[in-house]
This record gives structure tokens, sequence and C-alpha cells, in this order.
């Protein structure tokens, strides 16, 4: 696990814009990842596999990935938060992983894995910013 | 798995340690924040569950 004073280290190099702007997609993009350059590692763990897993249950019981379709402002909401998750979700869009199944019993446990997932990890990069300008 | 409160279980333990992992830097603190939330999840969600069973009217 990274010193104090290294992990404040990196967090005073994050704060230059252009890295800043990189660690908060790294913290997007995979969970976690933006507090493992912040030096943060106990952190980026917890978040890593409380949030891949809450995304591999959703999927498992069957919740639905929602697409962009703007016509349905209920589907374009649920997509922006599950997009929150970043590249598992564009992965998981790619191989038709979730397609969902309406009639699952399991069918909006899965769905409210999958939303909360990605808003939970859309806070994740809110702190990673928050350390990366020296706010925490 | 179609059981509603292994579910919430499962549910509420995931996303007490992510918020107690935000909210608190040291360990210790994030595990008593955690199980604080923990609990707090659980038993509202079986209160509520009391409360709105006699509902529809």
């Amino acid at each position: 696990m990274a010193t104090k004073s290294s992990a404040a280290d990196r967090a005073r190099a994050a704060a230059e814009p252009g890295t800043l702007v990189l660690v908060c997609l790294a913290a997007w993009a995979v969970p976690g990842a933006g507090h493992l350059w912040l030096g943060r590692t106990q952190k980026a763990i917890v978040f890593f596999l409380a949030l891949l897993s809450m995304f591999g249950i959703g999927l498992w019981l069957r919740g639905r990935l929602f697409p962009f379709e703007f016509g349905e402002i209920l589907v374009t909401l649920a997509a922006f938060a599950g997009f929150g998750l970043g590249l598992p979700w564009i992965v998981a869009r790619t191989f038709d992983l979730g397609a969902g199944v309406v009639t699952a019993v399991t069918w909006e446990y899965g769905n409210s894995f999958l939303i909360v997932a990605g808003l939970l990890n859309l806070l994740v990069v809110l702190d990673a910013y928050d350390i990366a300008v020296g706010r925490k | 798995m179609t059981s509603h409160l292994l579910l919430l279980i499962v549910f509420a333990a995931l996303v007490s340690a992510v918020f107690a992992t935000l909210a608190r830097d040291e360990p210790r603190a994030q595990l008593r924040t955690g199980a604080m939330l923990f609990a707090g999840f659980v038993v509202g969600a079986i209160v509520l569950g009391w409360l709105m069973y006699p509902l529809p009217l």
C-alpha cells in the first residue's frame, strides 16, 4: 500500500488539468482505477470488487443494459446511469450480454444492480476528482 | 436465485461497502460506517415491508 506522502505527491501531480482529465477518465472507465492512480490502493480495490460484482450479479439476474433511445425518457436515463460504469458496460453491450429477460422473476433486481452500479461509479469518479484537486 | 431477502442483503452489503469507502479514509471507520449502513438498509427495508403489508387497503 502506498504511504501517505507518496499518495499526496501523486494527488498534487494529478492536479494538472491534463492529468486531471485522464484521472477522471480512468476512474470512469475502470472502477477504482482513478483511486489506484492517486495512490489510494485500498479504496481502489473495494470499488473495483464491489462495483464489478454488482455489474456481474445484475447481468446474471437477467437485467438489461438499456440502450440510448432518446424517444423513451426513462430508458435514456437508465442508459446514462448504466453507462456510468464505463468499459464493463461498453464491453457487455458490444457482446450483447445485457439483453435482459423481461419475463424473468429477477428482471427488476437485475436492472437495479446494473443501474446502481453505474451511478455509484459516477460518485467514485467525483471522489477521485476531489482527491486529485486536493479537496480530500 | 429468487430469494428477495438474499438479494436485498447482497445489494445492501455492496452498496454499503462503496458508500463507507467513499465517506471514510481509515479502514476501521469504514468498517464501522459500512456496518451501520448495512444494518440500516436491511432493517429499514424489513420495517418498510411490514408497514406496506396492508396496502392496497
